[in-house]
């Protein structure tokens, strides 16, 4: 195998456990006739692994050597693993390579800490501004933000790339403490704050100014581990909803822990991922962004934990049955948004198409509206289809009788056996 | 009831709709011609193709409905399936027979149909701008092959010529026989003679691919084995976002 090739497997291996994949929200067009544009709109996702999850940039590390020991990590310092480390040439002609054959939408680079963090940045930077300033390159990067790292880094990173992100990883501080002593909660929110604070800065001086250059124009993402530090779902939902709302962020992402170590701090080398749970944390994190729910609906400590059995929204809906039922035909459209089995697509419909006559069972049915699930919720045209004196329970029942839950079927094989 | 051919052009079918419309017809069933197979009492007559008449039809749409509308209409003509015509004429009627704006009115069959068709036509743009990988060719060619459900590289000659301004590509659509072909100018349709003993699927062997080719094919390979998370196993969920049919065009599946 030569080299490049073993460099590429170890430090592709290393940068999996990213769950971000994300190549849309930015708006870098090709003016210049040179290579590669960042669509504003539609990610695209070149590829699917045989985990089902989708490749959509090259994701490596820059190298794995580091300095720290954090315990989750497979790239920590006391782990006896193969390292390697990329010369910034060979990250920009990957790059290109994949680029021009239609394989990636970009490049997400991250890296161990290497000597110190600016030292580690000032690398992170360099193949960004390589891309950019020689090879015209518009495609779509993503680099890791490194606490640590000083402003002057920071920001012209912002200039290069479409997202910058900081891992807050352990969701709560007593499992930062626990998992990664040498890392310090303020230390990762610094530079989260900074980029935020440079992001309205610039976007304010647009208002007034022609020539401000593009910063960071996808924002500003995270992941937290789910599942190595024991914590609740409420603790990593109100954790996200204030980082969403504190830091202006894009994105949270929530990854399922995957045993990468005997560590006896963390769960077994044979513990499971939590496929479903990290599932249920999504759905609840569009539930927040989309949907118009406060996370304290969804999550509480008479509910710290969201229901495996079935989606949050139905969840909530069930806990709730004195909001309902609600009228299709007349309802406020964010009432309507609160049905269970009615998504954002068939939402905008069934606004649209109620304003030329009222809409009965059929037409809901349609426009791709569960009836199975929203039928107990709602009336139309038709008046009310369901009995209105079942209980939650009741409801729960016939609906967990109709589908084992149909998301156990379709993502996780080892739940198929029961 | 009686059967009208067109040639199977966007325009020959708006011609034939302006004729329904001009002779007052409605027990007429527009066809193209070269799906059609005759049946044994029925009436059939070819429609030529009148440009003049096409655009009277497309002005009439353009003042009712908006781009984005109109781009659902050409989507569901693009999906190419048989009898999608009578759905098109049913939308169109609809269309003109209404005061208000009707691209909204989804309670109305054709309206609904036409937003979901165009949706599943639109998916498959968004799985071909995803799923062509070219091979760079000795001559700096970069080439690929696809064989979408629907009739979509129309759609997606201008995500590529914004994307990829700066080198020479083509994307050939090996059921209908034609591709696109960017100069580093403009996009222009493509008809290609393959030798009888070329296997139009990829290969890394043989004089016609750059020498640096089959090596970012397998650093590619490389790649998309490291990247899967072996724990979280899940076949049935890569075939559902990547369907089985389209793996032999893809570098990353051929192999494995
Ligand atoms: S600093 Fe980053 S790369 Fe280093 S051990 Fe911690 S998580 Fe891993």
């Amino acid at each position: 195998m030569e080299r490049i090739q073993e460099k590429l497997a170890i430090l592709a291996d290393a940068a999996k456990y990213d769950a971000s994949c994300a190549s849309s929200g930015s708006n870098r067009k090709n003016t210049t006739k040179g290579l590669g544009n960042a669509h504003p709109g539609m990610g695209i996702c070149h590829s699917y692994t045989a985990d089902g999850r989708c490749v959509s940039l090259l994701k490596i590390l820059l190298t794995n050597v580091c300095i720290y020991d954090c315990a989750y990590c497979v790239s920590r310092k006391s782990n006896d693993i193969k390292r390697a480390a990329f010369t910034v040439q060979e990250v920009v002609d990957l790059t290109i390579n994949f680029y021009r054959r239609n394989y990636i939408e970009g490049l997400f680079l991250s890296s161990g800490i290497f000597k110190d963090p600016d030292y580690t940045m000032e690398r992170l930077v360099r193949v960004a501004k390589k891309l950019r300033t020689e090879h015209n390159f518009n495609g779509y990067i993503h680099l890791k933000a490194i606490p640590g790292a000083s402003d002057d880094l920071m920001r012209e990173a912002g200039l290069y790339a479409d997202r910058l992100s900081v891992n807050l990883e352990l969701p709560t501080d007593a499992g930062l403490k626990l998992l990664a002593p040498e890392k310090s909660r303020p230390a990762m929110i610094q530079p989260i704050q900074f980029l935020k604070n440079e992001i309205i800065r610039l976007d304010d001086e647009r208002k007034v100014l022609k020539k401000v250059p593009t910063f960071v124009p996808a924002g500003q993402s995270t992941q937290v581990i789910v599942g190595a530090a024991g914590e609740s779902d409420m603790e990593i939902m109100h954790l996200a909803s204030r980082f969403y709302r504190q830091f202006a962020l894009k994105r949270v992402y929530y990854s399922g822990y995957v045993p990468i170590s005997s560590d006896n701090r963390l769960p077994g080398l044979h513990s499971q991922v939590p496929l479903l749970r990290e599932n249920r944390l999504y759905q609840a994190d569009w539930l927040m962004r989309f949907y118009g729910f406060e996370p304290q609906e969804l999550l509480n400590d008479t509910h710290p934990n969201l229901d495996t059995d079935i989606d949050p929204k139905l969840s909530w809906a069930l806990r709730n049955l004195d909001s309902f039922p609600v009228d299709i035909n007349k309802a406020d459209k964010m009432l309507i948004a609160r049905v269970p089995g009615i998504g954002m697509e068939s939402l905008r419909k069934i606004c649209a198409a109620r304003m030329h006559g009222p809409l009965g069972w059929d037409q809901l049915k349609l426009m791709g509206v569960q009836l199975n699930k929203a039928k107990y919720f709602i009336t139309c045209k038709a008046g009310a289809l369901e009995r209105r004196d079942l209980t939650s329970e009741q409801i729960r029942q016939q609906l967990l009788a109709q589908s084992h839950s149909k998301w156990v079927k379709a993502h996780s094989p080892q739940l198929q056996l029961f | 009831m009686t059967t009208w051919l067109y040639d199977g052009s966007f325009d020959g079918f708006l011609s034939a709709v302006f004729d329904l419309y001009w002779q007052k017809k409605t027990d007429v069933v527009i066809r193209k011609e070269q799906d059609h197979v005759k049946g044994l009492f029925e009436n059939v007559i070819f429609m030529p193709t009148i440009t003049a008449n096409a655009d009277r039809v497309w002005a009439g749409l353009t003042k009712k409905l908006t781009e984005a509308v109109l781009q659902q209409l050409f989507c569901c003509y693009l999906s190419e399936l048989p009898g999608e015509e009578d759905n098109m004429v049913g939308f169109i009627r609809h269309v003109f027979a209404s005061e208000q704006d009707v691209s909204g009115d989804f309670g109305n069959k054709y309206v609904l149909h036409v937003t979901q068709l165009s949706r599943k036509v639109h998916r498959e743009k968004h799985r071909m701008e995803a799923f062509v990988r070219f091979q760079l060719t000795k001559d700096n060619i970069y080439y690929s092959l696809v064989s979408p459900d629907y009739n979509v590289l129309p759609l997606i000659a201008r995500h590529f010529k914004e994307r990829y301004a700066d080198q020479y590509w083509i994307i050939y659509d090996e059921r209908r026989r034609f591709g696109i072909y960017y100069n580093l100018d403009k996009v222009e349709t493509i008809r290609l003679q393959f030798n009888a003993d070329y296997d139009p699927h990829y290969h890394t062997t043989g004089n016609v691919w750059a020498p640096e080719e089959e090596l970012y094919q397998r650093l590619w390979n490389t790649y998309f084995k490291e990247a899967n998370i072996v724990s979280r196993r899940n076949p049935r969920l890569q075939l559902q976002h990547m369907p089985r049919r389209y793996w032999k065009y893809l570098t990353e599946m051929r192999l494995g």
